[in-house]
This record gives structure tokens, C-alpha cells and sequence, in this order.
């Protein structure tokens, strides 16, 4: 389901972390949204997956059960097999306890695992994965579902560029097979280039910037040129973000 | 002129009221998880299997431990008493001061304590960590309540096992305290059996189990609740298990004093 927010604000300690956002995504498309650290973005999505009260603003999206979030070191939980944390949404929520066979949710385990490329790792515990496939293991457990709104924080961070360009075609691989209205906060530019449609980028808790990908990275904007130069020189004083 | 600042008075005061602020924040969250686990508890929405898992590991993990604890201070207690009461010629006594003894308090105090150390602070520091590691948020995400998956099953592992292991415990505590009298006493076994129930009734046992329950729930009720809200990294995980071991230390000794002024005085 799109994912509507409108007149956004997150207040931290009197301070405005988040001011004011207006944005929206539609179903089978992908947004990024890029910043310094400490602008927001994890906040943002910590908000539209409920798991923070936003002070201010409106936000329409899917209920609950229809919004998935991958975690930026996967958040698998380490006490249980990669089957069973893939299989756990529907082994533990309420509406699904009791719904499949054990035959159909090794099918379902099965099925998620090969759509992130990791066949027959059902009995392998998180801490024997590599960094790159427990964030595919993390997608395959976020997708299970089959959710209307995925949330991706910082999905190829400390990957090497081949396991971040796989992540990227994951992303929007699923975006494309579940028809999803996507989320990915990133400081990676391969991964706005490669897996989104539209960007917005924060500073100070405010949007400084909001359009397609290739306005983005193409066009004039003194937020958006600094940001993809990397350089200190422009609008955002680096120091207040830091 | 003196800086009040660095005086001892100030500094007592100052580790006083921290103390209290701990004290009232720890006994906040574990309140308001304790409500959440009751409306749990009372629709019956309980994962069997992860609270039998839970109960395994309350009981039968710490018991070596428990009973080494409980039986160790009751040879101890044996040692001192059994040949001072035997030299005023008050044998007969030995057997009941012991299960008096025993049961009343040691057993559960001496296996509460031993409980806490073990599997309260493996509680604390496992919640912790899934806390600081995004776990919970994930749980929270996948639209499963943590509360219900994580601490339900542990506070009615508490709850369940603790009186078993109060039973155990007490039963080894008095076989250590028989064979000790024996030894440095000369008491016969059977002298000592049947002195036993001298001073002992049901009504002492049923609260001893009644207490045993109470401890085993506020021991796993603190433990979650101190790791269940932690939040940081690693070095808030240390201070959060020490905050649940501290605090449920605390508790039953608060608890031991309610049910002796309510049943004894």
C-alpha cells in the first residue's frame, strides 16, 4: 500500500529531529532517502514501521502486519535457525499461528530463501552467516508475509561493492514481484542509482530535496551537488550534522 | 568557605537519591510489564513450548548450583548449632530447628539468591542484548509482541519451578543438615527424622511454596524488565544486569520480611 506522510514532526529533547515532512510513495516504486548521519532517516522509518510516535503530522500506510523492515545489522534473532526466523512471523503472529502445515511452511521457507539466493542454509544459526547473507536471510524473514510496505535501513552498509550491488538487485527484485511501496535509507550512491525511483534528502530534519533519482543525480540543486560531491563546501554545514 | 559539593554528606546524598531514582525506575517498568504479562496471562495467550523450554532451563539448569548453595549453608549451620545444642543435651532439638530453619527461610532465600545469579542475570543480559541489537524492534515489527514471546513464558517459568526447586532444596538441605549432626553431634538418623515435624506444620510448608512462587516470578519479572528496557550498547547491557541482579536481590528480601511480618508476627 502507498505510503502517505503529511506535516511530519519528531521532537527529541526539545529538539526538532524531524520538521515537517510531506512525501509520499506509491505501490512498485522505491524511495531513498539520504542525509548525514543524525538527520533522521533511521527516525523516519522507526516512525512509518510504528515503532515511534511521530509528535506531529499524519501518516497513512498499510496496518501492522503489512509492513516489513530490514534492520541495518539484520536484527536476526540469534537463539533461532535461519528457518526459524524466516518461518517466525508465521510460526509466532497471531493471525498465522496454526494456518500452515509444517510441509507448507518448509515450502514458504524454501520459496523466500531461493528469491534472496540462499538455498539449503534452513539449519545454519546467524552467527555462521556472513555479514551479506544475514541482510539476505533479513529480507527473506521481512518478506515472508508478502507485505505492502518494505523498509529498507541502510540495507548494503559494510557490505563489499559486489554484496551491496547483489542487495540492490534484491530490492528491487522484490519490489517488482510483491508490488510493494519501498523504503531505503542509505549513504550509498550505487544504491540510489541502482534500486530507486525517487529521493528525498534531509537535513536538520528537513527536506532539502525531493524528486526523481535522476533529478537527483543530475540536476542543479546546491543540497543535492554537495551531498553527491561529498564536499564541505555548500548549504549543509557538516559540523551541526556530525 | 566550604564547597558543599565535596563534602561526604553531599556525596552520600547524592548515591542516595540515585539509588532511589534506580529504585523507582526499575520498579516503574517492571509495574507496567507486569500488567502487560497478567492481560497474557489471564486470556491464556501463553507459547507452551517456549515457556516449557524457559521452565527446563529455571529449574533444572540452575539446580547444581541451587543445591550445592543450599546444601553447603546447611552443613554449615549443622556444624555450628548440632554440637552446642548436643552438649546442653537438646538433641532432640536438632531436627526441628533444622526443617524450621529450612523451610521457612533458607531453602527459598539461599535458592532465590542462587536463582538470580544464574538465570536472573542470563535473563537480563539476554533481553538486553536483543534489545540493543534491534531484536525486539524487529519482533515488534514482524507484529509479534515481545512481551508475550520473550518475557510471558520466563515469568511463568518463574512462577512454576521456583516452589519445585524450594521442594528440592529443602529436602537436600535437611539430608546435608542429618548427616552433619550425625557426624559431629552423634545424633542417630532416625533421632533426627522424627524430631523433624516437631516444629513444622503444613501451614508452613503451603507458605513456603506460596513464597517460593512469589520469588520466582518478581526474580523473572525484574530480569526481563531491566533487559527488556535497555537501550545503547554493550556497556548498557553490564549496567542492566547488574541493575537485575541488584534489584531482584532486593526484592525478595523485601518479600521474605512481607510474608514473615503477614504469617509469623
Amino acid at each position: 500500500m502507498s505510503i502517505y506522510v503529511t506535516n511530519l514532526v519528531k521532537i527529541f529533547d526539545n529538539k526538532k529531529v524531524l520538521d515537517n515532512l510531506t512525501f509520499s510513495v506509491q505501490d512498485g516504486t522505491t524511495l531513498g532517502v539520504v542525509g548525514f548521519s543524525g538527520s533522521g532517516k533511521s527516525t523516519l522509518l522507526k516512525i512509518i514501521s510504528k515503532l515511534l510516535y511521530a509528535d506531529e503530522g499524519k501518516i497513512e500506510t498499510a496496518k501492522n502486519s503489512d509492513i516489513a523492515m530490514t534492520f541495518q545489522y539484520s536484527a536476526l534473532f540469534d537463539f533461532l535457525d535461519v528457518y526459524h526466523n524466516i518461518a517466525f512471523p508465521l510460526l509466532e503472529r497471531k493471525e498465522f499461528r496454526g494456518k500452515y502445515s509444517k510441509e507448507e511452511l518448509k515450502k514458504i521457507v524454501k520459496e523466500k530463501l531461493a528469491m534472496v539466493g540462499l538455498e539449503g542454509i534452513e539449519e545454519k544459526f546467524p552467527s555462521e552467516l556472513s555479514g551479506g547473507m544475514q541482510k539476505r536471510v533479513g529480507f527473506a524473514r521481512a518478506i515472508v508475509t508478502n507485505p505492502k510496505t518494505i523498509l529498507y535501513d541502510e540495507p548494503t552498509a559494510g557490505l563489499d561493492p559486489v554484496s551491496s550491488t547483489l542487495i540492490e538487485d534484491y530490492i528491487v527484485r522484490l519490489k517488482n514481484e510483491l508490488n510493494a511501496a519501498c523504503i531505503v535509507v542509505t549513504h550509498q550512491m550505487s544504491t540510489i542509482k541502482r534500486a530507486c525511483d525517487n529521493v528525498i534528502l534531509l537535513y536538520e530534519g528537513k527536506i532539502v530535496f525531493k524528486g526523481s533519482t535522476q533529478d537527483f543525480l543530475k540536476g542543479d540543486n546546491p543540497y543535492t551537488r554537495q551531498f553527491i560531491n561529498a564536499s564541505l563546501e555548500g548549504p549543509m554545514e557538516i559540523k551541526s550534522a556530525i | 568557605m566550604i564547597n558543599v559539593k565535596t563534602t561526604l554528606t553531599y556525596a552520600a546524598i547524592k548515591i542516595f537519591f540515585h539509588g532511589l531514582r534506580e529504585f523507582l525506575i526499575t520498579l516503574g517498568n517492571a509495574g507496567k510489564d507486569f500488567v502487560h504479562v497478567a492481560y497474557y496471562v489471564l486470556r491464556l495467550r501463553i507459547n507452551i513450548k517456549a515457556a516449557m523450554e524457559q521452565a527446563s532451563r529455571f529449574a533444572v539448569d540452575s539446580l547444581p548450583i541451587t543445591l550445592t548453595i543450599v546444601g553447603m549453608t546447611s552443613i554449615i549451620i549443622a556444624m555450628q548449632i548440632a554440637p552446642e545444642l548436643a552438649k546442653q543435651g537438646a538433641e532432640g532439638y536438632i531436627g526441628m530447628l533444622s526443617s524450621l530453619v529450612m523451610v521457612r527461610e533458607l531453602a527459598c532465600i539461599m535458592a532465590g539468591f542462587a536463582i538470580i545469579s544464574m538465570i536472573g542475570s542470563a535473563f537480563a543480559s539476554e533481553l538486553a542484548s536483543m534489545a540493543v541489537g534491534e531484536q525486539v524492534d524487529a519482533m515488534k515489527v514482524l507484529d509479534v509482541d515481545p512481551i508475550e514471546y520473550l518475557v510471558v513464558p520466563r515469568f511463568l517459568a518463574g512462577v512454576i519451578m521456583m516452589p519445585f526447586v524450594f521442594i528440592v532444596s529443602s529436602f537436600t538441605g535437611l539430608i546435608c543438615a542429618g548427616v552433619v549432626s550425625n557426624m559431629t553431634a552423634g545424633l542417630s538418623l532416625l533421632n533426627y527424622v522424627n524430631s523433624l515435624w516437631q516444629g513444622l506444620y503444613i501451614r508452613d510448608i503451603m507458605i513456603a511454596l506460596l513464597k517460593a512462587a512469589f520469588f520466582g516470578g518478581t526474580i523473572a519479572l525484574i530480569s526481563c524488565s531491566c533487559g527488556y528496557s535497555t537501550r545503547g550498547g554493550a556497556k548498557e547491557v553490564g549496567i542492566s544486569t547488574t541493575r537485575a541482579v541488584v534489584w531482584s536481590f532486593l526484592a525478595i528480601a523485601v518479600w521474605d520480611y512481607i510474608f514473615a511480618a503477614v504469617f509469623y508476627l
